[in-house]
């Protein structure tokens, strides 16, 4: 490999393999962004804050602009368009309208995978456990609350269902 | 300024003797790379000073939690969420997955791992307190060998540690203690989730009626290095907790440490915290 050169990389992402020339430092938030064009991933601040970016990785939330291209190889990655779209919403998604856990929208995609990788670990939290669980993602529209009531009324509603 | 992607370099041995190769053959040239976390923040900025990086992440020999009867030893890579889903860790050194608990929110905690806490050296990371209390040991693996090194001694100046180019730490030792323990942690900061310590405060008691029979202390923030106070521990063994051994101990706690003024505090607050944590660990023995 000539030094700096791309490499190869397989990866899953929603579902779809993917084989990538890639840079092994490039973020994968670009690599979704600019490769796949999966732009539902927002980036905020870059540096590992804010949340914006997050995706799950092998069913663990990551924030997509703290990994390497390389470790995103053999992985299954899950981004906000493989959570829901416009045909069909998640749970956590239509609890965010209706309560109006969405404001500018740009936190959104990374505050619902933190809530859909809370959810998958613990289907009947706490106010507490979804303050925790949300801690890392930041928005500057909302206050708050509003998302936290959105995240509870998803798993009543889920709850509901089964 | 944004890092120019092809002038850098990510490597992933398949083991770690293919790592510990590479290290060997051009020792200083390779910089460690574990979860990113660190490392990703400062390339973001443009601030990297090494343009080749060598992959932890996959090397199995650095992972997993194994308990004996005598320790709890930790691979280099367990993460904050591997320190918080353990339940004799939880049970026994329940102060690092108090510094787990509040390292950044959950997608920091499933990357960023033990190993690159402390070799990250930041003075004020939240970790090595409770390491320190803890009387953890470090293993540094090369292609020449390993040894075992306890961790009060790893740290040697602001940044500086007793890690040779060519080395890694392959893993951390807890030893286990059969007798009842109290635990204190708090971080100081300037809220509770995502921030970085203004102050941080460990310590580890053995109390038999009204004595504190040991103790160990150990802070973040408050020199150039996470720093165990043994000064303040030496005050404090034997003795039991009366107004006047607590004063003496502020005033020694307050000589033993160095704090800084800087854009996260000043030295005068940190100092004051430093002795409020103290007092407070000490009126909670029982
Ligand atoms: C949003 C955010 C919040 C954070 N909050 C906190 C916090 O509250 N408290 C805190 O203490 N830290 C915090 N951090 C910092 C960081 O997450 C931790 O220091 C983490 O433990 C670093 O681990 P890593 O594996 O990601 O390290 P990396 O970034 O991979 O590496 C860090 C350093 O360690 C070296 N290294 C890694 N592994 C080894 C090894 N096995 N042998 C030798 N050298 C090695 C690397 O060469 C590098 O110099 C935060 C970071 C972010 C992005
Ligand atoms: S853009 Fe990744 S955490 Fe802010
Ligand atoms: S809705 Fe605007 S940042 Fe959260």
């Amino acid at each position: 490999m000539p030094e700096g050169g791309r490499v190869s990389i397989a990866c899953k992402v929603n579902g779809h393999a993917h084989t990538l020339e890639v840079h092994p430092m490039a973020r994968l938030l670009d690599l979704l962004r600019d490769e796949l064009h999966l732009t539902g991933t927002k980036e905020g601040c870059g540096e590992g804050e804010c949340g914006a970016c997050s995706v799950l990785l092998d069913g663990e939330l990551v924030n997509s602009c703290l990994v390497p291209a390389l470790h995103a190889d053999g992985a299954d990655i899950t981004t906000i368009e493989g959570i829901g779209g416009s045909s069909r919403l998640h749970a956590v998604q239509e609890a965010f309208i209706t309560a109006g856990g969405a404001q500018c929208g740009i936190c959104t995609p990374g505050m619902v995978l933190a809530a859909v990788n809370l959810l998958e670990r613990n289907p009947n939290p706490t106010e507490e456990d979804v303050r925790t669980a949300l801690a890392g993602n930041l928005c500057r529209c909302t206050g708050y609350v509003k998302i936290f009531d959105s995240v509870l009324r998803a798993c009543q509603r889920t709850q509901a269902q089964t | 300024m944004r890092a120019y992607l092809p002038a850098y370099e990510l490597k992933a041995p398949r083991d770690l003797g293919e790592a510990l190769a590479l290290l060997a053959r051009e020792p200083g040239l390779w910089k460690p790379f574990a979860g990113g976390t660190d490392l990703m923040v400062l390339f973001a900025a443009g601030k990297l000073e090494h343009k080749k990086f060598l992959s932890l992440w996959q090397l199995k020999e650095l992972k997993g939690i194994e308990v004996t009867p005598e320790a709890v030893t930790l691979g280099a890579l367990t993460t904050y969420t591997e320190v918080l889903s353990h339940p004799v860790l939880a049970s026994e050194f329940p102060l690092l997955g108090q510094a787990a608990r509040e390292t950044g929110g959950v997608a920091t905690q499933n990357r960023g791992t033990l190993a690159g806490n402390i070799a990250n050296a930041s003075p004020a990371a939240d970790s090595p307190p409770a390491l320190l209390v803890y009387d953890a040991e470090l293993e540094l693996v090369s292609a020449r060998g390993s040894r075992w090194v306890p961790y009060d001694a790893f740290h040697t100046g602001y940044k500086q540690m007793k890690l040779c180019p060519d080395e890694l730490i392959r893993r951390l030792r807890l030893p286990r203690s059969s007798r009842p323990r109290q635990h204190y942690y708090r971080k100081v900061g300037t809220r509770k989730a995502q921030a970085i310590s203004k102050v941080v405060f460990a310590g580890v008691a053995e109390v038999e009626g009204d004595t504190i029979r040991d103790l160990r202390l150990a802070l973040g923030s408050v020199a150039p290095t996470v720093l165990r106070c043994r000064k303040t521990e030496d005050v404090l063994r034997g003795k039991s907790v009366e107004p006047a051994t607590v004063a003496l101990a502020r005033t020694t706690l307050a000589e033993e440490i160095s704090p800084i003024d800087d854009f996260r505090s000043t030295a005068r607050y940190r100092r004051q915290i430093s002795q409020n944590l103290l007092e407070d660990f000490l009126l909670s023995l029982q």
